[in-house]
């Protein structure tokens, strides 16, 4: 098991004959991934992936002809927004969007349009997921991951390449790793990712990596207290961070102080959260969190 | 992107919000000239005199002055423009004041506070309105939070008039003065969107003796996100606001912001660079920067990455962490190798290189015969960088 995608997820690339979409396309067939269409608006009826792989010029004719139930976007910034929309509309399951620099106002109307449509999207400006050995949805370097039992959910990417190698170092594998992406506005949050790991049987244990900014960390550690059993081991980048050069109060306002590292990692604490100091400690700590989690069943 | 309050303004006049209004003087030699056309234009016997420049604070750092005649206007002017104004938000050398913004001044009945920007908690923009202008509005937040009137924006609706007229309601105000209001608040979140701003913040908005509604100062942040369509925003930004050297690693496309440390920082990433600066931290030291090389590092950009750094005359030590998914590690070391050569580096450079090609990368160190100390793993390469900036 595992979450959000296996090796039966049948994957349309949006912007598949651009220098991007093709690049990491074919790094996903290489994994394995079962990508059956790709999508670039007026070049339908063409191949890409040394025509391996058939273009549609839409997201509804790669579902109707090619069977294609998740995206994957690779559009350029100013597109994006559509390209999503377009996404949610031809009724995909799940939605990876990996386009960094999606203007905010662009991602409010997305965000509200998925939220309509029960669309799931994960970023956008994000990495992407790997379900290990079975389908690598993104630009994560697959080779580092091991299949095994723990969960990944992280805002970085590199972050996200860190704690993976730290758990393969340490002997734990993973059964999804999650990029979240890092901006204001993103579809999967990490609550929802929570949620859906504590539900995945397989996985036994899950690393959750944040950044200073926003009030996702604080949101996912106090509904984590109240619904996850399985161990969470927490880090928070930036605690060394210079206090932004805030403009104005709006912001501290509606974020009420608790969005910088240190209120993060002790409300963290509070609600459960093995937290580490370090970024060095995230394997050791998730190692020792299974073991008395083993030690306390028996 | 941020801007002055004079271009701030501009804006919400465009979009048809009332403003406290005046000219902008940069030269000397005009101050004079532009007092008389102030108080004529705008037939004002008192002006303002305002320091434009982007930090905030600026009442209390000395640069704003309500000047009563033109005598003091023109004192006033003279003392603040050139001046090294000093503020929470300035550092300690202060910013240099190269323009200054002459206004009208205003007999004001209330202030109010005004703004409007994203609810990352529920993905909606919130405008944001209370009666506390003026105060310390963060603290009026935390300790009489009902004192603050929200109304959240559905984004394919826009904001409506019943939001409008409770944010309105919510202000106590009545009669024509609410009708100005109600108006003003659509006219402000047209302004919002349509010029792509993350904050627009109006403190104070007032009511004038006379029962008009002003916008008294406007402070605004754009996404940067979205300037390739909004070309008139992004010309108004002031280089001379921006720390030069992080002007110039964003010519690089790099991401630099300087900190007051001495172990210089190269990664890519933002959220591996904060958790290297973090443990630099932690293993004693203090990182002298942050410093995102991104998803396309090469030779050129390591480069660019190390002539950034070495401006920074603190620097003892420089830490290199790349963990490469798109990035191949072995163009980085390439890079790595060529810098340190063509330089002629002369503090110790630590190289910890994981993920793609990371086995050719390090032997591609070892075989260059330039002096990098190689780190096994983020712990390894924070302590041996924090030990050999302590041994200088």
């Amino acid at each position: 098991m595992s979450i959000l995608v296996n090796k039966n997820s049948r994957v349309v690339v949006q912007g598949i004959t651009g220098s991007e979409g093709s690049f990491h396309a074919t790094q996903m067939l290489d994994y394995g991934t079962n990508i059956v269409a790709g999508v670039t608006p007026g070049k339908g009826g063409q191949t890409a992936l040394d025509g391996r792989i058939p273009v549609y010029n839409s997201v509804e004719e790669a579902k109707n002809e090619a069977g294609a139930d998740t995206s994957i976007i690779f559009v350029p910034p100013p597109f994006a927004a559509e390209a999503v929309i377009e996404a949610s509309y031809a009724g995909m399951d799940l939605i990876v969007c990996i386009t960094e620099g999606i203007p905010v106002q662009d991602m409010v109307k997305v965000k509200r349009v998925i939220d309509e449509n029960g669309t799931r999207l994960i970023g956008p400006n994000c990495p992407g997921i790997i379900t290990v050995d079975e389908c690598k949805l993104g630009i994560m370097p697959g080779f580092i991951c091991k299949k095994g039992n723990i969960g990944v959910i992280s805002k970085s990417g590199t972050l996200t390449y860190e704690a993976i190698g730290q758990l393969v170092s340490n002997g734990m594998g993973q059964t999804t790793a999650l990029g979240i992406g890092g901006d204001p506005i993103i579809g999967t949050d990490m609550r929802d990712a929570l949620e859906l790991f504590e539900a995945d049987p397989e996985t036994e244990g899950i690393v959750l990596i944040g950044e200073i900014g926003g009030p996702m960390e604080i949101e996912a550690a106090r509904w984590a207290k109240e619904n996850v059993t399985k161990p969470i081991v927490g880090f928070i980048a930036g605690q060394t961070a210079p206090p932004g050069r805030r403009m104005g109060h709006a912001g501290a306002i509606v974020s009420g102080g608790d969005d910088t590292a240190e209120a993060k990692m002790r409300i963290m604490k509070e609600c459960g959260i093995d937290v580490c100091e370090s970024v060095a400690e995230i394997g050791q700590k998730m190692k020792a969190a299974l073991v008395q989690q083993t030690e306390a069943i028996a | 992107m941020k801007i002055h309050e004079y271009q701030g303004k501009a804006l919400l006049k465009k979009y048809n919000v009332p403003i406290q209004d005046g000219y902008v003087v940069e030269d000397l030699s005009q101050v004079a000239s532009t007092i008389e056309n102030v108080r004529k234009d705008f037939n004002s016997d008192a002006v303002v005199v305002k320091a434009q420049i982007h930090a905030g604070g600026r009442g209390m750092g000395g640069g704003v002055k309500y000047s009563p005649s033109p005598e003091s206007a023109l004192e006033n002017a003279t003392n603040i423009l050139g001046m090294d104004l000093i503020t929470h938000q300035t550092g300690p050398n202060g910013q240099k004041v190269r323009k200054l913004y002459i206004t009208e001044a205003l007999d004001i009945e209330e202030e109010f506070y005004v703004a409007i920007t994203l609810d990352r908690s529920t993905g909606k923009d919130v405008f944001m309105v209370s009666t506390e202008g003026g105060m310390d509005i963060e603290k009026v937040a935390e300790e009489t939070p009902d004192k603050i009137v929200k109304e959240w924006v559905d984004p394919l609706l826009g904001i409506k008039s019943f939001q409008a007229r409770k944010l309105a309601f919510g202000l106590g105000l009545t009669g024509d003065a609410f009708k100005t209001a109600c108006k003003v608040f659509v006219n402000m979140y047209k302004c919002y969107t349509e010029t792509d701003a993350t904050i627009v913040e109006v403190n104070p908005l007032v009511l004038t003796d006379d029962g008009r509604i002003i916008a008294l100062d406007a402070k605004f942040n754009f996404d940067g996100n979205a300037m390739y369509r909004q070309k008139e925003i992004a010309e108004m930004r002031d280089n001379f606001e921006e720390d030069p050297t992080e002007l110039e690693a964003s010519q690089f496309n790099l991401n630099y912001i300087k900190l007051d440390g001495n172990v210089g920082c190269m990664v890519n990433g933002a959220g591996l660079a904060m958790a290297t600066m973090d443990i630099i931290k932690l293993a004693g030291g203090e990182p002298a920067n942050f410093l995102d090389v991104g998803g396309a590092a090469n030779v050129e950009t390591v480069k660019n990455g190390f002539k950034i750094i070495l401006k920074d005359e603190n620097v003892k030590a420089i830490i290199i962490n790349i963990f490469g998914g798109i990035v191949r590690c072995d163009r980085v070391a390439n890079g790595v190798v060529q810098a340190v050569k063509e330089l002629n580096l002369d503090v110790p450079v630590i190289v910890r290189l994981e993920g793609t090609n990371a086995i050719e990368a390090k032997q591609i160190l070892a075989d260059s015969g330039v002096a990098i100390i190689a780190a096994d793993s983020i712990q390894d390469a924070a302590t041996k960088a924090v030990n050999a900036a302590l041994a200088i």
